[in-house]
């Protein structure tokens, strides 16, 4: 069954009919054709589709797309400055090295910013923790887990 | 002008696209008049296909096509790319590997059928309507219980499901070596199958123009080359220059990207028949039953040792498990890239190894990061600890008393190492480590009821794969050079295309550091372009740990041919002698003089030759190079793991893990550091946490990231991680290749510092909870 939705995506209004077991990461993905959300596993468990939903880090795989209905949603495309710059949370993963391949990293992002919105200055082992439910097989955390401890500090200095 | 960027740490040029989604991986390319394919796949291990009823899939709605093994059969089999010869002289068993299965399926997840829709929805649907009748045999899954009697037959032409027979080193000078030990130690173990699971699932889409008579295939793959030249020579019968692949940005790969795949074949073939762009993403239950495993040895190994720990001999035993059918190099890694490496650091004078292969009914097993060398050190590196426990050695004191200290240096099984320094890695790891304050550190666990342990690997690998003679003389079916191509703009920027391939090693970054550095330019005048056969010319891809020590070489070579060039130029133009000139950070100088012209200035000269040597060189300023390596190369060092246990839940814990590694020049340190985390990463996730299961019966157990378990951020520490040099003798860089190293050592250092937390000569990888409680409880 079509189903008509509408919300906001990265700041713009939009509108669409899709069928109703259409998942919002199909959505954003070949509906909006924004692909720097991920898919990266069927179980809800890898994190790389995570986008931010009404302020809040959610897996866009595990929600339908009419669930989105009148939500604000921001993806990977929607956060840096409209200038290009860089958010303080993607600054610090490039400065780190906290990606190599790039697939898990918008969804690192995603999830990370919101975790430093309410934890500016993490220990090492709240982000290990928060980072549960986002898999990365490069970087070993290692380098993700610097990036989201500089990205954290940056965001809190208003930078 | 510039500081030297060889060295340096430099931020990734690659990442802005990465961060801000502006990635472009295969799955992100939608063609026009797109339409999307599901595989029906084997719900069983062994069984005959009996029928195959279409006639309700392919009335559902949005239904294009649908293919079965019948359609396809006239193509060739996947091949195999290596050549093993048994112990008899004779070939090894390559049975039939169709794209689609032809009469009977040999493991879970085999291809059946292709299913074409206008959407993936509708494909999923109408797959589930393809009526499958299968008469399900018996199965086998053990890889050694493949050759017992009675044993489920996989292949016809390969009785005993034996592939081959192979063996390497002197048996009988090792057994004289054994004969006259002090001390033997033995181990019999299983190095444990494991899931690759780049994060990034396969996708493959392929197109077909009927205006140019040419396909197009867009792959995540890590070797876009090798996958046109083995689809187009062996398996579809087409013309090279009729078909592109393009490889762009690839979310990882530790092998699981090297090889041809059914389904490639499956999408382009279809795109020809329907005429429309055919698209199959890989979901992640399909990727855990359908992309090449690693691993999966079952070993029994032993060392001679004299009274003081000399190494006398090594014997060593393994059946190699390689699935159902063979994947491109499946041959090669439990033989060439596993016997080889069994002398690792150490003068064992005589080795022995003999390797069986056999077919099971599980999913093929090919290369997985490391591939054969993880293998090996698992081996060398078990048994050297477990000796020097049971002689009463410091495990530090056994290994330099071994170590091979004289350059170069050949090995009983037949390499030949061109340098290292292999006391000053363990020396600089037990310092990391502090190994000095470890009895203090084990003194606080006790007091808190905690089990610690601490335990090394001292691993070496082949690298930069490989003198394509030698790999030739060794059964490779291919070359294994690597091509680089540099261009010259007319205003002296630098586009340079290379054969290897970036799936998160930073290519991009790495190889603009190389070319900066040696033009002398600024590195935003250098764009390195990767991953698709129509503008690269030609390259064998990346695995291996190649890409810097062959890929970088070719670049090299064919950067020296710009600069040698250039300077006839700027001989012409500065009207001075060829032999005058001298080249120096973006400057052709006239030696001894102030007379020079730019990089830029040259460059342009060659593109407006108005003034130029016309009667002795051509215009343009663009060359190539091929690059074909003289030996491999050999990093190594030392990795020290510190583990804790908790008896009560048989939970581990590693407190520290320190790596030393030696990777001969290192380009960029923040690159090569994120190399080492992420295969310690590996290497942990497979001694602690990561093995594929399967039911006797042949179903997959472990199909899903709720059932393999992947390493998360709060299953690791930090880690240290330091380097010592010895440069590559052999190639100009100096460079030896870092890529797999963490994946190699890490696994013996964690199992070497959890038996010595329990104090039990051996335990199962992966060590989960379960597996530590059960040791403690039967040791207790
Ligand atoms: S794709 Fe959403 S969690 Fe994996
Ligand atoms: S950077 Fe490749 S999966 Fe995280």
């Amino acid at each position: 069954m079509a189903v008509k939705i509408s919300m906001k995506v990265n700041g713009k209004a939009v509108t669409a009919e899709v069928e109703d077991r259409t998942l919002l990461v199909t959505f954003i993905r070949e509906h909006l054709r924004l692909t720097g959300t991920h898919v990266g596993c069927d179980t809800a468990q890898c994190g790389a589709c995570t986008v931010d939903m009404d302020g809040r880090a959610v897996k866009s795989c595990a929600f339908l797309a009419m669930q989105a209905e009148g939500a604000s949603i921001t993806t990977i495309e929607g956060v840096a400055k409209p200038d290009g710059t860089l958010h303080p949370m993607q600054a610090a993963f490039k400065e780190n090295h906290g990606l190599q391949c790039g697939f898990c990293t918008p969804g690192m992002v995603m999830n990370a910013i919101d975790f430093a919105r309410g934890n500016p200055n993490p220990t090492e082992q709240q982000i290990r923790e928060a980072l549960d439910g986002n898999l990365c097989r490069c970087t070993g955390y290692h380098n993700i887990v610097k990036s989201i401890a500089a990205g954290a500090k940056a965001m809190a200095a208003g930078k | 002008m510039n500081a030297p960027l060889i060295g340096a740490r430099i931020e990734r040029k690659e990442d802005y696209r990465f961060l801000t989604g502006a990635g472009q991986y295969t799955d992100d390319v939608t063609l026009p008049n797109q339409s999307h394919a599901v595989f029906v796949r084997s719900p069983h291990a062994h069984a005959k296909i009996k029928s195959i009823k279409l006639d309700r899939a392919k009335k559902a709605p949005g239904v294009l096509a649908i293919y079965t093994g019948e359609d396809l059969s006239k193509l060739g089999g996947l091949p195999c790319g290596w050549l093993i010869t048994d112990v008899n002289g004779q070939p090894m068993k390559e049975p039939p590997h169709p794209s689609l299965a032809q009469g009977k399926v040999r493991y879970v997840g085999d291809q059946v059928a292709i299913v074409i829709a206008e959407t993936e929805d509708q494909a999923r649907d109408a797959a589930e309507l393809v009526e499958v009748d299968y008469e399900v045999l018996p199965a086998v899954v053990d890889g050694s219980k493949a050759r017992a009697k009675g044993a489920p037959q996989l292949h016809d032409i390969a009785p005993d499901n034996t592939c081959y027979v192979w063996a390497l080193g002197d048996k009988a000078a090792c057994d004289a070596a054994f004969a006259k030990a002090a001390h033997v130690t033995k181990l019999e173990f299983i190095n444990n199958r494991l899931i690759p699971n780049a994060m990034e699932p396969r996708v493959a889409n392929g197109s077909y123009s009927r205006a140019d008579d040419a396909y197009t295939l867009y792959v995540a793959s890590q070797n876009p080359h090798v996958e046109r030249l083995l689809m187009t020579a062996f398996v579809m019968g087409l013309p090279e220059h009729k078909v592109r692949v393009v490889a762009g940005d690839v979310g990882g790969g530790f092998g699981s990207k090297i090889y041809l795949y059914a389904e490639d074949v499956a999408v382009t073939w279809a795109s020809r028949q329907l005429g429309r762009p055919v698209k199959w993403t890989s979901d992640r239950s399909e990727a855990f039953m359908s992309d090449a495993h690693g691993r999966d040895h079952h070993t029994v190994a032993e060392l001679a040792m004299d009274k003081d720990g000399r190494f006398l001999g090594m014997r060593v035993k393994t059946t190699a498990n390689v699935g159902a059918y063979l994947s491109t190099f499946a041959s090669c890694v439990p033989t060439i890239l596993y016997a080889t490496l069994l002398a690792g650091q150490y003068k064992t004078p005589v080795i022995h190894c003999e390797v069986t292969a056999v077919f099971t009914n599980t999913v093929p097993v090919d290369a997985y990061r490391g591939a054969g060398r993880p293998e090996a050190t698992y081996v060398v590196e078990r048994l050297v600890e477990t000796a020097a426990r049971e002689m009463k050695l410091d495990p530090a004191e056994i290994r330099r008393r071994n170590f091979i200290t004289e350059f170069p240096y050949q090995t009983p099984v037949a390499l030949q190492y061109d340098i290292g320094n292999y006391n000053a890695t363990l020396e600089a790891a037990q310092k990391l480590a502090d190994v000095a304050g470890f009895a203090a550190r084990k003194k606080a666990s006790q007091a808190k009821g905690r089990l610690r342990g601490l335990g090394y690997a001292a691993y070496i690998e082949a690298c930069g794969i490989a003198p394509s003679a030698v790999a030739g003389s060794l059964g490779a079916r291919a070359g294994l050079f690597e091509a680089g191509e540099v261009r010259v703009h007319p205003t002296g920027s630098v586009t340079v295309f290379t054969g290897s391939h970036s799936h998160g090693q930073g290519h991009e970054t790495t190889f603009a550091q190389v070319v900066a550095d040696r033009l002398g330019m600024p590195i935003e005048n250098v764009d390195i372009v990767h991953g698709d056969t129509s503008k690269v010319l030609f390259g064998m891809g990346t695995y291996g740990s190649r890409s810097i020590a062959v890929g970088g070489t070719a670049i090299v070579k064919a950067l020296d041919k710009i600069v040698a060039k250039g300077k006839k130029i700027a001989a012409h133009l500065l009207e001075a002698a060829e032999a005058d000139i001298e080249y120096d950070r973006g400057e052709f100088r006239v030696k001894g003089t102030d007379k020079k012209k730019m990089f830029g200035e040259v460059a342009f000269a060659a593109y407006v030759p108005h003034n130029y040597p016309h009667d002795k060189l051509e215009p343009g300023l663009n060359e190539n190079a091929f690059y074909d390596p003289s030996n491999f190369t050999f990093p190594a060092g030392t990795y020290v793991c510190e583990v804790e246990v908790d008896p009560e839940t048989g939970k581990v814990t590693v407190e520290k893990f320190s790596a030393v590694d030696d990777f001969g020049k290192i380009i960029n340190p923040m690159i090569v550091e994120g190399q080492v985390h992420g295969g310690v990463t590996q290497g942990i996730g497979q001694a602690m946490l990561e093995g594929c299961r399967y039911s006797d019966d042949g179903q997959l157990m472990t199909g899903s990231y709720m059932d393999y378990c992947l390493p998360r951020a709060d299953d690791v520490p930090s880690y240290q991680v330091d380097t010592r040099e010895t440069p590559c003798t052999h190639n100009p860089l100096g460079v030896k290749g870092c890529g797999e190293a963490g994946a190699i050592g890490a696994p013996a250092a964690f199992i070497n510092a959890l038996t010595d937390a329990l104090g039990v000569k051996d335990i199962p990888m992966p060590a989960t909870p379960q597996v530590v409680w059960n040791a403690l409880q039967k040791k207790n």
